[in-house]
């Protein structure tokens, strides 16, 4: 439970980006948007380091002068040798805070404060306390968890922070395959790093051209964007301290303005989501993980629906 | 190499064994485990039955407490758990990190197998549920090559099992949401993928549509046999091209390499498929016992007619396969 003023993090960007676009969304995020906490680092491909190398130290010290936290991501998925001497070099080195989206991050944290990201399963508060005592201080909740869930994980974990995703294509899979270098004809091994053409995602449609899904390397993200907004205030009063902004190919300044506003009660969630369409025209909305729905779904003025279906 | 055989029923069960199952896993009848599908699974009194029968027959009884425990309702879980061990379970399987730490400190005596849906798919992540919570054994998510395991049993200190037959994850298990995006169901919070409950058949012109929730995942002319629309095994567009954008509608089978997943390191070997009839569990266990037992000039021969047996009649080595990725 915290006790202060729930505030915004912008979330890893999960596309590959090419490094100098990287390098200034970030400058500008540093100079106009309205989070207090930056996560920072890849998560999707390892394959994909070099292209932002380079750019982490003026991006780290544009963030910290403008009075942002920084947290380093970890990779959701170490399987090779050199992801893990990655993750172990990443813990041991980083002079920030170390979210973990994978087994092996959250075993080399133990002891020190650290993150959990949203690719760590934390299904219960059972699940949570277990972390806690490991030094975990902030859990960013699977897309997938209902209400029910995060009201009752938040108040049955005290002493710790939680984030919820408030914005963003959701992460819904990851594998060893990579699906976006086969469909433009490669093999993982050998992608040529097709996905930065992408830098929303390729999306996935159906055979009757119904939008479904993105690919995102190895990742596969959802083609609606969860977007919180009606329900930003019972989700702070159940607790949460912390809203995830992940990034898309839009404007994340205006979008973050956007829930600041509604977060601190200076503009409707009704006026607030006919923006935030306007923001990021291409992409339905959607809310149904929230509501104990399909996750593609949107569920208007829901909060009713929400608990009755989770009863 | 131990034998380890799926079974939804007790008929399934007793097959498995019959056939020569080191150890048999199954759950119970309800979403405590990942195959919580209508008509399947066990009661307290089967799974009682189910383990006198192998424990006179020599066999062992594992069961899959896999899903992950639902907020404020964990006595569902814990009370599975109990059951399980005053029941005699020679191991549990688990996934949920609160509900490995609750057994753990519970039952200490109970021997804790770590489930492919908890993703260790590296050795800090092994040793990590070994160390907290006394995992004995893991099984490997269906992402790695059989160099990566080699590697990865060097420097674990637990058994390790594999699958090497049956319905393959293209996603890294437990992880995935797929299911729940489409339908509201998923293998984490209900056990179930892709669950029958949200597909329709259509037909549409000459075709067969099948259909999960809203969304069409595969769509087949008349002479083309229709498949379930297990998600990730659809048919997709992406830009103008259509077809497998994930996974053809392929089982997995590695029986060719069981000398190589043997000096690799690896315990046990895993048949997935705990929804199938007790004649397809009958058939898969007895034919990779004999084949386990054949000399590797043998085997071809034996594991040629399981072909008939796979999903669409085609296998695939899966991840296991460096150039699958």
């Amino acid at each position: 439970m915290n006790a202060s003023k729930p505030t915004l993090t912008l979330g890893p960007v999960l596309y590959l980006w090419e490094g100098e676009r990287w390098r200034d969304f970030y400058f500008r995020i540093a100079d106009e948007a309205p989070v207090s906490d930056v996560v920072l680092g890849e998560t999707v491909c390892s394959k994909r380091l070099h292209f932002t190398d380079p750019y982490y130290q003026p991006v780290i010290e544009r963030l910290v002068a403008a009075g942002k936290r920084i947290v380093f991501s970890t990779l959701a998925l170490v399987t090779l040798e050199r992801e893990s001497h990655y993750v172990r070099a990443l813990v041991a080195d980083s002079p920030y805070p170390v979210e973990a989206n994978d087994l092996s991050a959250l075993a080399l944290l133990e002891g020190e404060p650290h993150w959990i990201g949203p690719f760590v399963n934390v299904y219960n508060a059972a699940t949570a306390r277990v972390l806690a005592r490991r030094g975990a201080r902030n859990i960013c909740l699977p897309a997938e968890l209902p209400a029910s869930s995060i009201e009752e994980i938040v108040s049955q974990t005290p002493g710790i922070d939680f984030e919820v995703l408030a914005f963003g294509r959701m992460p819904l899979a990851i594998s060893a395959r990579c699906a976006h270098a086969r469909a433009k004809g490669h093999i993982k091994d050998n992608c040529q790093f097709v996905c930065k053409d992408d830098p929303d995602g390729l999306p996935v449609k159906t055979l009757d051209k119904q939008s479904f899904l993105a690919l995102n390397g190895v990742q596969t993200v959802s083609f609606t964007c969860q977007s919180l907004l009606a329900e930003l205030q019972d989700i702070v009063a159940s607790g949460v301290a912390r809203f995830r902004l992940s990034p898309q190919d839009c404007d994340m300044v205006a979008v973050a303005r956007l829930y600041e506003d509604v977060l601190h009660g200076r503009m409707e969630a009704e006026d607030a989501l006919a923006r935030l369409k306007r923001i990021y025209p291409a992409t339905p909305l959607s809310n149904g993980f929230h509501h104990g729905q399909e996750g593609a779904a949107w569920v208007a003025r829901a909060r009713n629906i929400a608990h009755g279906a989770n009863a | 190499m131990e034998l380890i055989c799926p079974a939804g029923t007790p008929a399934a069960f007793r097959e498995a064994v019959d056939s020569g199952a080191d150890a048999v896993y199954c759950g119970f009848r309800d979403e405590t485990n990942a195959r919580n599908f209508p008509g399947l699974n066990f009661s307290r009194e089967e799974l009682g039955e189910a383990i006198g029968y192998a424990r006179r027959k020599g066999a062992q009884t594992f069961v899959a407490l896999n899903t992950f425990m639902r907020a404020g309702h964990e006595r569902l879980w814990y009370q599975a758990a109990a059951d399980a061990v005053r029941l005699g379970a020679d191991a549990l399987i688990l996934a949920d990190f609160g509900l490995m730490a609750h057994v753990a400190e519970t039952y200490p005596e109970q021997r804790l197998h770590v489930s492919v849906q908890a993703s260790a798919s590296n050795p800090d992540a092994v040793n990590f549920l070994v160390e907290a919570f006394g995992a004995k054994r893991v099984v490997l998510p269906r992402t790695l090559t059989i160099s990566d395991i080699a590697r990865l049993a060097g420097q674990i200190r637990c058994e390790i099992e594999v699958f090497v037959f049956g319905g393959l994850c293209v996603m890294a298990e437990g992880r995935c949401a797929l299911s729940s995006y489409a339908t509201g169901k998923s293998p984490n919070m209900n056990g179930v993928c892709s669950p029958a409950s949200h597909v329709r058949y259509r037909h549409d012109g000459g075709d067969l549509v099948s259909e999960l929730g809203a969304y069409t995942i595969n769509r087949f002319p008349r002479e083309e046999a229709a498949g379930y629309p297990t998600l990730c095994k659809g048919r997709f567009d992406i830009a103008d091209a259509s077809g497998y954008a994930f996974e053809d509608p392929v089982s997995l089978d590695v029986m060719d390499q069981i000398d190589a997943l043997r000096e690799a390191g690896v315990s046990a070997l895993k048949i997935e498929g705990r929804q199938r009839g007790k004649a397809y569990v009958a058939e898969v266990v007895s034919t990779l016992r004999k084949a386990l037992d054949a000399r590797p000039e043998e085997r071809q021969a034996l594991l040629a007619r399981l072909k008939l047996l796979s999903e669409g009649q085609r296998t695939t080595s899966g991840a296991y396969e460096k150039r699958w990725r």
